[in-house]
Formats: C-alpha cells, structure tokens, sequence
C-alpha cells in the first residue's frame, strides 16, 4: 500500500524551485497589500494634505514603524511556515520594534508640556484608529492565513499570530496613509494596539485552522 | 557520529535531487524514509495504537511530498522529516491516554537511522551465534558476556558452581571463536 503511495507520489513529482516558497509569499503579500489599498482608497481615501505630510517627520515614522513591523510579520510567516521553526529572529525584532517606539513615545509624552499630552496621546481619532487597522488588515489576514494553510507550520497558534503581524502591521501601514494624526504616542498605543487585535485573531485563527 | 552525518548528506542530496524533478532520486528517498518512519513510529505507538504505524508513514510521506516547498535547502534535512514526522505523531495521540507515557521528543533517535538499524543486526547475528551453541551454555555467555552478570551470579542462578560457570562460558567462546573467529 505504501509502495503504491510512493510509486505515485514520484510520479506526480513536479521540480519546485528552491525559493518557491519566498516568491509565493510575497505575491501573496502584494495582492493583500493591493486589495487592503483599494480598500483603504474608496472608503477612507487619502489624507488630504498628502504634500505636506511627507515634509514632517512623523509621517515617516508612522510609516517606517508600521511597514517595518509588516516585513518582520512576513519574514516570521517564512519561518514558522517550515517544520520545526520557531521564527525567534523575526518574532524579537519584532517585540524589539515596539519596545524601542514605546520607550521614545513616553519620553516625549514625560517631556512634554501637560497641556499639549493629551492631543499627543488622544488625537482626534484615537477610538476608532484600531478598528480602521483591524478592518483594513482582514485582506491580508484572509491571503496569509491561506497561505499558511499551504504550508506545515508544527505551532499552529504561533503561526497564525505571525500571519496577524503581518497583516496587522501592514494593514496599519495602509492605514497610516489616510490617517492624520501627529502624536508618538498615539502611534506607539493606538497603532500598536489595533496590530496587536490582529495578532490575537491570527493566533486564534491559527490554532483551529492551521492544522493539516 | 559520523554515520549520522552520512546519512543525512546522503538524503539531503537525494532531497536537492528530488526539488529539482528527478523521480529516481525521490522514490530510493521516500523508500529510504518510509524503513526510518515505521522504526520512528513502531517504537513509539504500543497495543492498539500499533496499528496505526503504517497510516502515520503513509501521512507524513504524503504531507513531505504536498508541502515539499517548506524545505529550506540550507538546512539540515533530517530535522525536517522529523518535524513533519513528530507533528503526525502528536496528532494521532491527541486525545488517546498514551499521550503522556510515548518519548516523542527524539530527534537523535530519529537521525540514527543506520546506526540503530545496524544495532539491531547485530542482535540479530549474537542471537544466530548463541544459538550455535548448546542451550545452556549459550545462555550462560549470555548471561555473563552480554547482560554482564557476575560469574557468582549466573552461578547462583543456574545451580552450578562458579567454576563450573568459567570453564563452561570459557569453553563456549573457545567453540565460538573456532567457529566464527576471523583474524583480528
């Protein structure tokens, strides 16, 4: 029986590229990057004063901090897509990313003056800038928890919060192209916190869906 | 050691042979891994769970060949199998009350393929020899020469003197060596 499984199995043998799976990863990357972008474009829109923004520091930052965390996600997708990986590196740097905005947002809040603290911190958006990042992020958590799928992740949970920083991260870095606010600190919380939403969903996903 | 490096080299040449298209190499591999999988799992599944032994190897080659591109060709491939192999083994024991009692947690086990094999063999071949011999005084160098028992021991529980024990081993492995004995 077993014989007449591997006599098949080597038939239906097809060469498989040695970065097989990276290249599928990313085209599974920009497609959600492209459907989460549209997304983003007809319901929200760009922020008006695009021109602007790049000249101010914090629009990068937003940017840089988001889109940096993204790339960790999907590194850490690479690994603990194999058997047997943990994704430490990724998953560290990752932590080491939030840890380093954190520190730099509350030294800025401490140095400030109050009255200017709680429109660093609050904005005008603060309540609904998570659930914007969790909605625009659902695209690419759908591609990346399917594709996951395809792969043999031996820490289903694991894997599944790797797929949740990815699309947490960078459905945030879409989001930071619409939203407006100037504050660290509301990048470090509220920005941080609506990736973290969908980290847990992709842990939690993870642990029922990624089984094979 | 170095049996162990072997043999991964060997299937980890097979396994590069085989992402790049080539059947033969991929059928001595699957065949290759499918002897090391019932070992790996044979060990491990005990009373009724045995026979599930030939469903595990038939899943893990399954999820080696439909998720081949999970390979890292800079890694190591063994610790690979393993994973994969491990994996469908927690999975089968999930829920059965062997969970607990079953060492899964063994990839040197699992790596020594050849080696464990050749352990085996060599059993085998002791047990050929042995029973060369009058009964009695295969088991008593069995006793004394490979369980390692004292001479008072075996004596003891034989009901032979210690003497008697020596000169019956002694002569027992001077019949041996006359039969099988080579040059060294």
């Amino acid at each position: 029986m077993t014989d007449d499984l591997i006599a098949r199995l080597a038939a239906d043998l097809k060469p498989v590229r040695r970065t097989a799976l990276r290249e599928r990863l990313a085209a599974v990357i920009v497609a959600g990057l492209a459907a989460s972008a549209a997304l983003m474009w007809i319901w929200l829109g760009l922020r008006p004063d695009m021109a602007q923004a790049t000249d101010t520091a914090i629009f990068w930052i937003k940017s840089a901090y988001t889109l940096v965390l993204g790339l960790l996600g999907v590194w850490a997708v690479e690994r603990l897509g194999r058997p047997g990986a943990v994704g430490t590196a990724p998953l560290l740097a990752a932590a080491i990313g939030f840890a380093a905005v954190a520190a730099a947002a509350l030294v800025n809040y401490m140095t400030s003056p109050a009255q200017e603290r709680e429109a660093m911190l609050m904005g005008g958006s603060a309540a609904v800038c998570p659930f914007y990042v969790i909605v625009l992020s659902m695209p690419l958590l759908l591609v990346a928890l399917a594709f996951m799928r395809r792969l043999a992740p031996t820490r289903p949970g694991w894997a599944g919060a790797a797929a949740g920083l990815a699309a947490g991260a960078l459905g945030a870095w879409v989001y930071s192209f619409h939203c407006t606010e100037q504050g660290l600190p509301f990048l470090a919380v509220w920005y941080s916190l609506g990736i973290a939403a969908v980290v847990a969903i992709g842990a939690l996903l993870g642990h029922r869906i990624l089984r094979w | 050691m170095s049996d162990l490096r072997d043999s991964e080299a060997r299937l980890r040449a097979l396994m590069l042979a085989s992402l790049d298209g080539d059947a033969a190499s991929y059928r001595v591999l699957m065949l290759d891994l499918r002897e090391r999988l019932r070992r790996y799992f044979g060990r491990r599944l005990r009373g009724g769970l045995f026979d599930h032994v030939e469903d595990l190897v038939q899943d893990t080659l399954l999820a080696m060949h439909t998720r081949r591109m999970t390979y890292d060709p800079r890694q190591p491939f063994t610790p690979w199998v393993y994973a994969i192999a491990r994996y469908k083994l927690v999975d089968l024991l999930r829920g059965s009350s062997q969970h607990k009692h079953v060492p899964i947690d063994d990839l040197a086990d699992f790596l020594s393929g050849p080696a464990e094999l050749e352990a085996a063999d060599a059993h085998r071949d002791l047990d050929r020899v042995l029973d060369t011999l009058p009964q009695r005084v295969g088991s008593l160098i069995r006793s004394v020469k490979v369980e390692e028992q004292t001479v008072a021991e075996v004596a003891a529980a034989s009901q032979m003197s210690g003497g008697a024990v020596k000169v019956a081993v002694h002569r027992g492995m001077k019949a041996l060596v006359a039969r099988f004995g080579g040059k060294s």
